[in-house]
């Protein structure tokens, strides 16, 4: 009988290590695997029968001695049985692409990876030409999955197209957004997935060096990535000559230092080389003048994990999935306050009312939902009217909120929206990379006006005037920092006025 | 704030191991904050000779970015996340408890030298907030009385 604990981040932070120190206690070692994504069920104990894997959660170590009872005589008749685990609805019902593997087995086992269809994309790209895969990534309708949704296959393009000895594939894997873990979750559940995408690319536009630019607050992710960079340059997957191609791609992860904005690609590039995080203004786009001045492509951590199964199955079987211009699946993450939080990967159109209801099964506290926020601390706050929106990129810019990396943050009832209002502002004050006036000094203004509507100063005057500096901010940003930092504001203004009429619920 | 010689030894060894390295900064300055602790003001002159740079340039990337401190701080670092899935969960109440209880504010450090209080802003724990950081351990769901025995873990604090 094989035992699986994960050793991914949120697992951990549910008390995994002491669930798998008390199976070792009682003669078992567990294998350590990713996590499934659902994260309310962690640390979510799995164990292989003779009925398929059955999974048992969220346990602690003083379960392990009747779960290992139990097993013995009636599984099922435990109280934290949940049955078979690719059973569980949440989970049955998921369109599974880039997760698929998520939670099979050890992640940084490369034999695991490879019994696991790994490296059968790798393996057709260093049968094609440049030009054929990039090819193949535009016919799959691939968009970059880190917010903007800009089409893969082009941007490869531009790079394949420039004539330069020396070509990057940066990973952006900075994943700021409050809400968000999707990227965590493939570099903990499957980070070779990630490094095959990258090395395809390289092939794909001629780059021989690729750095994961990787923010420092997922210290768990940066463990398992170097483990598995390590083990795939052991393999020859990385290095020089790939598996006997005459091909070379050498990879590095890079720590980020804690600025949000080191997300935004430009920043991100700066950071790279050594500089202060200050956005560039485009053109030059970095596709054509990146990372050190040479082509570049920066694609988001999913949007790299993808191209191994483009790659593997063909880009007709990716297209096939998703709505519209939306191709493909959406990694939804569903968070904050919410029963059933956790990775939810979906065709594009679902509906947020769908998720929030039918997977998130309400709110954790068991209070009314008030708002959701999607796409991020730039994202606008969603009231009930806007959640039947389908989750697609055109649907839901039509109302003038957006998906981002698909990050879902769920409030109840007792949520303060001038406070969160008033937070949007603050989080761009501190996070601002300080380039443009208007997000620099205009989030500073924005916190003091907000603070005197919420006191009843000059009311009507204060409320022209957070109006005016976010058409500002809006107009006069050179990113989405200060450019977007108006949409949390305008949107709480909106919908929940009441709350800036200084009654609010809240404590700032 | 001055550093020994074993301290100034370490910080010329690691510029000199980095110094090849293209974009080396960031990971320098990680690296001798992970040795130090922090990067001291004499660093600067150390790490701006032997990445032919600026001592103005060096300075400015330490300060741009929230992780590096100029400072030594306490043996410990416990950060709260502020962003927003953890304030839907509670997380400023929280964070005004670890405040008062350590009778300090961010980017202090307790008196007994034992723990830095440090905001962060998301952890990726989303889904089982309000998030902690402890060191390198990430910690869910953390209440008023799991932060409090968080604290007694690290030897208490005042
Ligand atoms: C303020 C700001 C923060 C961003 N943060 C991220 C991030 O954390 N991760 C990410 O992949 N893209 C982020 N982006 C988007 C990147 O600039 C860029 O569009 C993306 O890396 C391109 O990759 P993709 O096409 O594969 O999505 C951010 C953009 C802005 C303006
Ligand atoms: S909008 Fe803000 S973050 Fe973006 S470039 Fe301007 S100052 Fe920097
Ligand atoms: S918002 Fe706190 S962990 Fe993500």
């Amino acid at each position: 009988m094989r035992f699986f604990i994960p050793q991914d981040t949120t697992a951990l932070a549910c008390g995994a290590e002491a669930v798998a120190r008390a199976l070792q206690a009682a003669g078992v070692e567990p294998v350590r695997n990713g996590s499934r994504g659902m994260f309310w069920l962690e640390p979510l104990l799995e164990v292989e029968t003779e009925q398929g894997r059955i999974a048992f959660g969220p346990v602690s170590s003083k379960d392990i001695p009747s779960i290992l009872d139990a097993l013995e005589t009636e599984a099922s008749s435990h109280d934290l049985y949940l049955g078979p685990v690719d059973q569980i609805a949440y989970l049955a019902s998921q369109q599974r692409l880039t997760y698929a593997r998520a939670g099979l087995g050890d992640p940084v086992c490369l034999n695991n990876y490879q019994a696991l269809n790994g490296f059968n994309g790798l393996k057709k790209a260093l049968t094609l030409t440049g030009q054929q895969i990039v090819d193949q990534v535009k016919d799959s309708g691939l968009r970059g999955r880190g917010g903007a949704a800009f089409p893969a296959g082009i941007k490869w393009q531009t790079v394949l197209n420039c004539n330069s000895e020396q070509k990057y594939i940066v990973c952006n894997a900075d994943e700021g957004d409050s809400g968000t873990f999707a990227d965590r979750l493939v570099m903990e559940a499957d980070p070779y997935q990630l490094i095959e995408g990258m090395i395809i690319a390289g092939l794909a536009v001629g780059a021989t060096q690729g750095y994961i630019y990787l923010r420092s607050e997922y210290p768990v992710a940066h463990k398992l990535l170097n483990i598995a960079i390590e083990r795939a340059v052991e393999a020859n997957f990385l290095g020089e000559n790939i598996q006997g191609s005459g091909k070379t791609f050498h990879l590095e992860v890079r720590l980020g230092a804690g600025a949000y904005i080191c997300g935004e690609e430009t920043s991100l590039l700066e950071s790279l080389e050594g500089k202060r995080g200050m956005v560039r203004a485009k053109p030059p786009l970095p596709a054509i003048e990146g990372l050190f001045g040479k082509p570049t492509v920066v694609n988001n951590v999913l949007t790299l994990a993808a191209i191994s199964s483009i790659l593997e199955q063909g880009a007709e079987t990716y297209q096939n999935f998703g709505m519209g211009r939306s191709r493909g699946t959406l990694a939804i993450q569903l968070a904050g306050n919410i029963k059933c939080g956790g990775l939810i990967e979906l065709a594009f159109g679902v509906t947020l009312r769908e998720v929030v209801e039918d997977y998130g099964q309400g709110t954790y506290s068991g209070r009314p939902i008030r708002a959701i926020q999607v796409g991020g601390p730039l994202g606008a706050f969603l009231p009930e009217s806007q959640w039947d929106t389908p989750m697609d990129y055109e649907a839901f810019a039509a109302i003038k909120a957006m998906i981002g990396h698909g990050g879902i943050v769920v409030f109840d009832d007792t949520a303060d929206m001038a406070a969160q209002a008033r937070f949007a502002m603050e989080f761009c004050v501190v996070e601002s990379c300080g380039k443009c006036t208007p997000c620099r000094i205009g989030s500073v203004r924005g916190v003091e006006v907000i603070d005197r509507i919420v006191a009843n100063e000059d009311r009507d005057n204060n409320l022209i005037l957070l109006h005016d500096l976010c058409d500002t901010m809006e107009m006069g940003s050179l990113c989405a920092m200060g450019g977007m930092t108006p949409f949390p504001v305008r949107s709480a203004l909106a919908h929940f006025p009441q709350d800036f009429t200084g009654q609010g619920l809240g404590d700032n | 704030m001055d550093i020994n010689q074993n301290e100034q030894q370490s910080i010329i060894d690691l510029v000199d191991q980095h110094k090849d390295l293209p974009g080396a900064l960031l990971p320098l300055l990680h690296a001798i904050q992970g040795e130090v602790g922090y990067v001291p003001d004499s660093a600067v002159a150390i790490i701006a000779g032997g990445l032919n740079l600026s001592r103005a340039e060096v300075h400015g990337v330490i300060s741009f970015y929230h992780d590096f401190k100029t400072q030594p701080v306490g043996r410990n670092t416990v950060q709260i996340c502020r962003a927003e899935a953890c304030q839907s969960m509670g997380s400023r109440l929280l964070e005004a408890h670890a405040k008062e209880t350590l009778g300090i504010d961010y980017h202090q450090t307790t008196a007994d030298g034992n723990i830095t209080l440090e905001p962060v802003y998301c952890l990726g724990n989303c889904a089982c907030s309000p998030s902690v950081r402890v060191n390198d351990d990430i910690v869910a769901r953390v209440d008023q009385d799991r932060f409090d025995e968080l604290v007694a873990n690290l030897g208490g604090s005042q």
